[in-house]
């Protein structure tokens, strides 16, 4: 080893944007490392033999492998690993629940702060993409065809492995730009745009292509696919249902569900001051929901003027679902937390816009299934909340148009597609989903790891069959 | 990108284009829609499919110009190409074995009616049809209606053209003349399909029509088109948009109808005051 080892027990902080100075732009809240900083983190890596990190990653990436090349100061080494076992870094840096997965189980976590191994992963592949001489060879055709169905995280992912073995591959997006929830639903100061244009970009040199207004399900069904000569398809159509509360009011002016709200703001770009989008300017905001969609919902509505936001949550601070950093940051900016308060009532004044959110207290009681302490109402506990926008952020269902569309396709009664193995197997023939559309709601390196698994599988069934 | 091969002005707010999507035209059925975007950076916009000629591979739009992005796309020409152009969605009008139908046509929501009328026509359906407009320069389609139907009764609320009166008067007084309709199409502005609604309820005559919310991307993500029909809430983009008039909360309809209108209104005044008169007059 060519170096000292980095002993303190704290990560190396990231620089971010002042908080307050942020709360008014759509820019990016972290600034990323400098070299140095990078480095000096990235010498803080035990390069524990049992790689506890790398098991927890979704996509097994050899986390101690690419840290230790930036630890030597071998940018290029530390790419060519990274690279090897993700399709997209630079968001992963940025959006995964790193605290949940690899810095979960980081040794280093357990007398202090974990390796910050998310603000690593983004700083090699920020300084990657910078470079103006970098190369990709598009890879030697072998001849076979392949669909993917949507363009997220999922889809991408699968398109990349599948593009990298030699397929040709169209992948389909209903949307007029590509990205699925990377640029509808996370917002500009979290993801910028410009990074998973610049994703989708590599992708295209490896020969992938993308065809954005095609809702399959619609103008070209699963079946059409397959006469149009594609062996295998692979559905990554995502949880795009949003979910309401069922409660009186809600159909109001000014209530918004999360997915329309955050859609008009980012793929919209209402946020653009010269922007032609319809949005209401909203002076005092609740959002209802503890998760990464309503902490990005109540920043973005914030950024968009909103003197006073909420965020309305059954439980308590801490079985919030949202990821650590967004939590912090949100305070950060002045957002105020509602919790153990569930919504009742939406009042709406007479002209049928949205003026307050009715809720009651709720109180943790016994564990329920998902192990997290159940709310129970607090009789006679109603209040209300003064606003002029309330946000639903509640969650989000698959979306019904390809299994209605695809007889044969076998999907739960909570209308996620069933697969029989982690490849992804629908009860379809050649047919393989993943991500939100067999999970439900997850997260971005779940829906990648579904992807690069089902890219594995569709490869071995195609070479099977042309055997 | 979708190429304009023929636009046609039906009135001064009223375009017709016949657009190029060969693979919208393969599927497209009565009832469904289409969303635009003119420009890069318009916004999305929701349009019926006025007609379709599955040989030729075009989709023929009717547009009435009401905010920005109707009036970006009413810049493009013959020849110009459609930046997004995205179908078919929704479900398609339920026209089997359908008899004899009423269809009720009220201003720019006649381009909706003429499709159903014109599907029911081909399927050997009696066809009385009724178009409404404010004034006589309104007056769109109407020999397309003449057409296919074996009833054409047309109207006008000041009397310039046809009968003076309300669609309502016109299909009541069929109606009181002793025609019995499977099914009446009720297609136009939410008050007109309201008081059809109400009209045909006391006559007990089931009664459909097609609701054209404010939607974002008519694939049931965003919510905004959300109605309540019966007490439950649908999505207009993926449940409809035809729905059972005598079940449909018109007036919330009205009411979510005119969130933005302070935007579409700031958009015309900044463009032409004649336009603003014919839109709201």
């Amino acid at each position: 080893m060519a170096f000292e080892r980095n002993m303190d027990p704290k990560k190396t902080p990231m620089p971010t944007q002042d908080a307050e100075k942020r709360s008014h732009n759509f820019e990016e809240v972290a600034l990323g490392y400098t070299y140095e900083m990078a480095v000096a983190e990235a010498r803080r890596c035990l390069h524990c033999k049992n790689k506890p990190c790398q098991s927890a990653c979704p996509v097994a990436i050899d986390i101690p492998g690419f840290i230790g090349r930036i630890a030597e100061e071998d940018l290029q080494g530390a790419w060519e690993i990274l690279s090897a076992s993700t399709a997209l870094p630079a968001v992963c840096g940025r959006v995964c629940p790193q605290e949940h997965q690899c810095e979960g189980k980081c040794v280093r976590g357990i007398k202090g702060e974990p390796v910050g191994i998310g603000r690593l992963e983004r700083f090699v592949a920020d300084w990657h993409n910078a470079r103006e001489d970098q190369k990709t060879e598009k890879p030697k055709a072998n001849g076979h065809k392949v669909a993917i169905v949507g363009s997220g995280p999922a889809g991408l992912t699968c398109a990349g492995e599948l593009a990298k073995m030699g397929y040709e591959v169209t992948v389909y997006e209903a949307l007029h730009q590509a990205g699925g929830v990377l640029v509808y639903g996370i917002p500009e100061f979290r993801l910028p745009k410009a990074i998973v244009a610049q994703e989708i970009e590599g992708l295209k040199k490896l020969g992938v292509k993308v065809e954005t207004n095609m809702v399959i399900g619609k103008v070209l069904t699963i079946d059409d696919l397959f006469d149009m000569g594609n062996e295998a398809i692979f559905v990554g159509s995502g949880a795009g249902l949003p979910r309401f509360m069922n409660i009186p009011g809600e159909n109001l002016k000014g209530v918004y569900s999360a997915n329309e709200y955050l859609t008009r703001v980012n793929l919209m770009k209402a946020y653009q001051q010269d922007s032609k989008t319809p949005i209401q300017r909203s002076q005092k905001v609740a959002v209802v929901g503890g998760g990464n969609v309503a902490m990005d919902a109540a920043r973005c509505a914030r950024r968009m003027g909103a003197d006073e936001v909420t965020i309305v949550y059954r439980r308590s601070m801490n079985e919030l679902p949202a990821r650590k950093e967004e939590v912090e940051h949100a305070l950060e900016e002045g957002i105020a937390f509602k919790t153990l308060s569930d919504p009742i009532e939406v009042l709406g004044d007479e002209n049928g816009f949205v003026c307050g959110l009715r809720c009651i207290a709720m109180e943790l009681g016994e564990p329920d299934e998902s192990g997290r302490r159940r709310p129970v109402p607090v009789k006679d506990s109603a209040f209300d909340i003064p606003v002029d926008a309330v946000i639903v952020a509640i969650g989000t269902s698959p979306n019904p148009l390809i299994r209605k569309t695809t007889p044969g396709l076998e999907t739960n009664k909570r209308g996620c597609i069933i697969t029989e193995d982690e490849g992804g197997l629908t009860s379809r023939d050649g047919v393989y989903a993943g991500g939100d559309a067999v999970t439900g709601a997850a997260t971005v390196i779940l829906s990648m790891g579904a992807g690069k698994e089902a890219a594995k599988a569709m490869d071995a069934y195609i070479k099977g069959k042309n055997q | 990108m979708f190429e304009i091969v023929k636009k046609e002005p039906l009135n001064a707010t009223v375009t017709k284009m016949v657009v190029k999507a060969p693979l919208i035209a393969r599927k497209a059925q009565p009832g469904q829609f289409i969303i635009f975007r003119a420009l890069p950076d318009s916004e999305r916009i929701p349009l019926t499919i006025a007609d379709y000629d599955r040989e030729k591979g075009t989709v023929t739009i009717i547009f009435q110009i009401v905010g920005r992005g109707t009036m970006e796309l009413n810049t493009l020409n013959v020849g110009d190409s459609i930046n997004d152009f995205v179908g078919p969605l929704g479900t398609p009008s339920h026209l089997d074995g359908l008899k004899k139908v009423a269809v009720v046509g009220g201003g720019v929501g006649c381009a909706i009616a003429y499709p159903v009328a014109k599907k029911l026509h081909k399927m050997g359906a009696q066809v009385h049809a009724i178009t409404g407009f404010r004034n006589k320069e309104l007056v769109i389609l109407e020999q397309d209606f003449r057409d296919i139907s074996d009833v054409y009764k047309i109207v006008t609320d000041d009397g310039s053209y046809g009968e003076k009166g309300l669609v309502t008067d016109a299909l009541e007084q069929l109606i009181k003349e002793g025609n019995q309709y499977d099914e009446v199409f009720a297609i136009g502005p939410l008050i007109m399909m309201k008081f059809v609604c109400l009209l045909t309820k006391k006559y007990g005559i089931k009664t459909v029509v097609s609701m054209n919310p404010i939607m974002i991307d008519g694939t049931g993500m965003c919510g905004g088109c959300r109605l309540t029909v019966g007490g439950e809430t649908k999505f207009a983009c993926v449940d409809g948009p035809d729905f059972d008039g005598h079940l449909v909360d018109f007036d919330e309809a009205m009411k979510r109808g005119a969130m933005y209108r302070q935007f579409e209104a700031r958009e015309r005044e900044e463009e032409c005051e004649l336009m603003q008169k014919e839109v709201e007059g």
